[in-house]
């Protein structure tokens, strides 16, 4: 068992996995960290991009919006007008300019400046249409406008732009912080990429260390709940109750080893006994065939009471559960009654049968047929002589009920538990032949069926009901 | 009558040949499921004792199936240590006539054996049973003795016909238990002594020469001569 707990040492086995970084890269956890820091960063440039799209690209589009409209205004001026009006136009524009941030050039037909304050026809503007962003030396310093060219009739060009170095530094001001926002982006994913791999590894680390604990032999060992009640404790409560039904089967076999151990070793050692004492002093054949004899229906006993404890193995198992069919109870139970009337008979006491005419009962009739036989075995064996045992089936609101009633010396309340555990025999049992299994029968079958065994005090007596759910409760198909 | 048994382990092999011997039975005996397939189908059997696992490759529930599939109709026993009632349905499914688990008393294995082994022998379809003064009619579900009625109870009027149909052949109590209450589990307590014995209340008590013995150690038969 100790060996177990010895950490493994580093085999041939992790360079067949690729080594440390393949081992890294198959971490669920660091996979859910990776996936965590890019969808941060996804986000992250998400924003970015909105943030762009709000900021200076809204000015971008107001200023050319602006451009349009003025330049429209104009049109209007030179159609009213004539040349001598939009000049006047312009000048005014240019006049009431005060934050000096707008650009007019009014060129005749070969691109000579007319009107306006640039001083000549910038080469780099060829055509209507088009946005052209233009640097442009003023007041000795060079700024940038965006601007756009729009014919007039006669040949005469009119260019109309607007400063946009407010934007440029808009721009360079969010361009500038990018980096740092990059940075902070990129620490806060791995930082955040680290908490998820963490939060994920103590989610797991609680339940790996019970499983390894379970592996190492500690049985008592749960998974802890968080109290929150969320996937985790889900998972943790599946856990937890698939232990608990383990453990439970553990405690079974357990058990019955150890009663097999205890409760054969009598009757294996008396076989022996009787088998060694005749070949050592047995004076006649006829001695000595009686003695094997004996010990026949000795090692007989013993390999019935394998087989009753194989049968209850094979029925807490389940597997029967795929014979379950609808079938009708009250010819089963008759048949059963009719059996053991006799023994009653034969023991001066007397069975007395209350089962309805139909009794529609879905399940393994098979099964139910020998825990009905068990119980009635024990009754008729317990009662005393002139007594009576009574076989009553009723059809309760949930459930179909069995009972059978005796009035033997019936078994103190304190064992009521235990009787239906393996090999359990109570006092009065225990000048009775019996092996203790009955009962252990009789509640693994309505455990199947997903029923009960209630034992209670018949005063005097014993009363035991095998209570069986309805076939409408049963999932059919 | 001549019997195969397909058996692996020498000691229980052994054990059954010289009993069946003793019986003054025919038997050949194969220890694994090849040669047990190989006489099967070669040679002609009353009967056929067949263990579930064997070695060699074959098992018997393939030698009991290539058997039926060849339309072959010899009884077969399985004779088995797997008990579970699942494996005891998939026996008797495949085409097996009876099953029985080890461990197993002798008497047992005989009495379903010869049981068997005369069953194959023409059963055709009669009315009437008829063992010495004993009549069974079984059309009117009457019974006589030396020309007495005798009124039985369903289930005595059964057992009644299953101890006739088996005259002169050793019948246990797991094979009343089967045959006549069709019940596969082990009572406790001796519920079927009890039945035999209301059974000779009413048939042998009020005449002179009992049908119904009890053989020990085995269970019962019906006969004439004592046993």
């Amino acid at each position: 068992m100790n060996r177990r707990l010895v950490a493994p040492t580093p085999g041939p086995e992790t360079h067949a996995h690729g080594g440390r970084g393949g081992a890294f890269l198959r971490s669920a956890g660091v996979r859910f960290a990776a996936i965590y820091a890019a969808l941060l960063s996804l986000s992250a440039i998400a924003l970015a991009v909105s943030l762009w799209w709000a900021t200076v690209g809204l000015l971008d589009r107001k200023t050319e919006q602006e451009i349009l409209t003025d330049s429209q205004a104009l049109a209007l001026r030179w159609d009213e007008a004539g040349l001598a009006g939009l000049v006047a136009a312009v000048d005014e524009r240019l006049a009431r300019d005060i934050e000096d941030d707008k650009i007019y050039l009014l060129a005749d037909p070969s691109n000579r400046r007319i009107s306006g304050n640039l001083s000549r026809w910038p080469a780099e503007v060829i055509g209507q249409k088009m946005w052209y962003d233009l640097p442009i030396a003023r007041a000795g310093a060079r700024l940038l406008s965006r601007v756009a060219q729009f014919d007039l009739p006669g040949g005469f060009h009119l260019l109309v732009g607007r400063d946009i170095v407010v934007h440029t530094r808009l721009l360079s001001l969010l361009t500038g912080a990018l980096p740092w926002a990059l940075g902070v982006v990129l620490v806060m994913a791995g930082l955040g990429a680290l908490l998820v791999r963490d939060l994920f590894r103590r989610m797991l680390a609680n339940v790996s260390a019970t499983a390894a604990a379970i592996a190492g032999g500690d049985f008592t060992q749960r998974v802890r709940l968080s109290g929150k009640g969320d996937e985790f404790d889900q998972l943790a409560e599946t856990i937890n109750e698939m232990l608990d039904r383990i453990v439970r089967l553990m405690e079974g076999v357990r058990q019955v080893s150890n009663a097999i151990a205890h409760d054969l070793r009598t009757p294996i050692a008396r076989a022996r006994s009787r088998l060694e004492d005749a070949s050592l002093h047995a004076e006649s054949p006829a001695e000595l065939h009686a003695a094997i004899d004996r010990a026949t229906a000795d090692l007989d006993g013993i390999a019935k009471v394998f087989q009753a404890l194989l049968r209850i193995a094979e029925i807490e198992a389940g597997a029967r559960r795929s014979a379950f069919a609808g079938f009708d109870l009250a010819p089963l139970l008759s048949d059963l009654a009719e059996l053991y009337e006799a023994v009653a008979e034969e023991r001066e006491s007397r069975l007395d049968t209350d089962v309805p005419e139909h009794l529609p009962a879905y399940g393994d009739a098979a099964m139910i047929q020998q825990a009905v036989a068990n119980l009635l075995d024990n009754a008729v064996k317990f009662s005393p002589t002139g007594g009576i045992v009574r076989l009553v089936a009723t059809v309760q609101p949930n459930a179909i009920e069995i009972s059978v009633i005796d009035h033997g010396p019936g078994i103190p309340s304190d064992d009521h538990a235990r009787v239906t555990e393996r090999f359990f025999r109570g006092e009065a049992a225990r000048s009775t032949p019996g092996a203790g299994l009955g009962l252990a029968l009789v509640q693994a079958v309505a455990q199947l069926h997903g029923g009960t065994l209630r034992l209670s005090d018949a005063a005097p007596g014993l009363c035991a009901v095998l209570s069986l759910p309805l076939p409408d409760a049963q999932p059919h198909g | 009558m001549r019997i195969l048994v397909v058996e692996d382990d020498k000691d229980v092999a052994g054990f059954v040949v010289r009993g069946l011997r003793e019986a003054g039975h025919v038997v050949e005996h194969a220890s694994n499921g090849r040669d047990g397939l190989f006489m099967a189908v070669s040679e002609s059997y009353d009967a056929v004792i067949l263990d579930r696992m064997l070695p060699g490759g074959v098992d018997g529930l393939s030698i009991l199936e290539t058997l039926r599939a060849q339309k072959h109709t010899v009884p077969v026993l399985f004779l088995s240590a797997l008990a579970d009632v699942d494996e005891r349905v998939r026996g008797l499914k495949a085409g097996g006539d009876d099953y029985l688990t080890k461990p197993f008393a002798f008497a047992e294995l005989l009495a379903r054996v010869e049981a068997l082994a005369r069953r194959g022998k023409g059963d055709a379809p009669v009315v009437k049973l008829i063992v010495e003064d004993l009549e069974l009619d079984l059309l009117s579900r009457q019974v006589k003795r030396a020309g007495q009625k005798i009124d039985l109870q369903p289930r005595e009027f059964r057992l009644l016909e299953y101890l006739i149909r088996h005259a002169g052949q050793v019948v246990t109590r797991t094979m009343l238990l089967e045959g006549v209450w069709d019940y596969h589990f082990d009572p406790q307590t001796n519920v079927i002594d009890v039945h035999i014995s209301r059974l000779r209340q009413k048939i042998d008590k009020p005449f002179p020469v009992p049908l119904i013995h009890t053989v020990r150690n085995a269970g019962y038969m019906l006969r004439a001569e004592p046993v």
